[in-house]
């Protein structure tokens, strides 16, 4: 029997298989959107404990990746809802070589002002679609939305940005 | 300034804003866990676990009951010393 049967049939030991199969993918997904380790940790667990709440009513044969993405997605947006827009920006960038003129960190610093600015549904897009690199199709998927949907919020976003950008002097 | 060439300077400035934005906040995709998070997950599972049984001891008649005997007394204070010599 599959672990997410045995788990919809009540096994704990289902469940944990499940979670150990899983919690690294949901993590590194949650991580991405609210850019903070311990947070992320936190809403993991939250995560998957949405997921033993509502054993009951899981279809079996439904796609539990999916589901725990959706879910983990919202938790994030709800963590960057209430966290904003104090909430530290998780790694500096990689290369100094590129980034030790003062005007460059400026800029950078602006554009991750501007980014943590937006709203937490445009900001999700921006960073799992623009920065991360994901699938517009992915994307929509844990948003519950349509690819359409997808790149008009991420048009509007960069239009945000830009018109921020612009006040504060910053252009191409 | 034609509609076309606006267009066109409107593309280059979200490419640019684009590509800034991938150098001013790295991708994390190389970023997982770093310990197990099994033995928190099972600890919120007990807390929950011990809240219902918690919950299921005492069953909602009494609690029913509970809450109708403060409401009398909160009502009808003069119930209280006559409930005392009964007890």
């Amino acid at each position: 029997m599959d672990p997410l049967q045995r788990f919809a049939a009540g096994d704990l030991g289902a469940f944990e298989a499940l979670f150990r199969q899983y919690q690294n993918e949901v993590y590194r997904w949650i991580v991405r959107i609210v850019r903070d380790r311990a947070a992320a940790e936190e809403l993991t667990v939250e995560t998957f404990w949405r997921l033993h709440k509502a054993r009951a009513r899981l279809d079996p044969a439904g796609n539990c990746p999916a589901w725990l993405r959706r879910v983990a997605t919202n938790l994030a947006i709800d963590h960057l809802r209430h966290a904003r827009p104090t909430e530290p920006l998780l790694a500096e960038p990689q290369d100094p070589s590129q980034s030790d003129c003062a005007e460059q960190a400026e800029t950078r610093l602006a554009i991750r002002k501007a980014l943590a600015e937006l709203s937490p549904k445009l900001q999700v897009v921006v960073q799992l679609g623009l920065i991360e690199e994901e699938p517009y199709s992915c994307i929509a998927e844990s948003l519950g939305i349509s690819i359409g949907a997808v790149k008009l919020r991420m048009f509007r976003a960069l239009g945000i940005l830009r018109k921020k950008l612009q006040q504060q002097g910053i252009r191409p | 300034m034609t509609v076309e060439r606006k267009h066109h300077e409107e593309n280059e400035e979200l490419e640019w804003i684009s590509k800034s934005l991938r150098h001013a906040v790295p991708p994390l995709a190389a970023t997982g866990l770093r310990r197990d998070l099994w033995p928190q997950m099972l600890e919120r599972l007990n807390e929950s676990q011990l809240r219902t049984a918690w919950h299921s001891r005492v069953s909602w008649l009494d609690w029913a009951l509970l809450g109708v005997a403060a409401a009398a007394m909160l009502f009808f204070p003069a119930l209280i010393p006559a409930l005392l010599y009964h007890l």
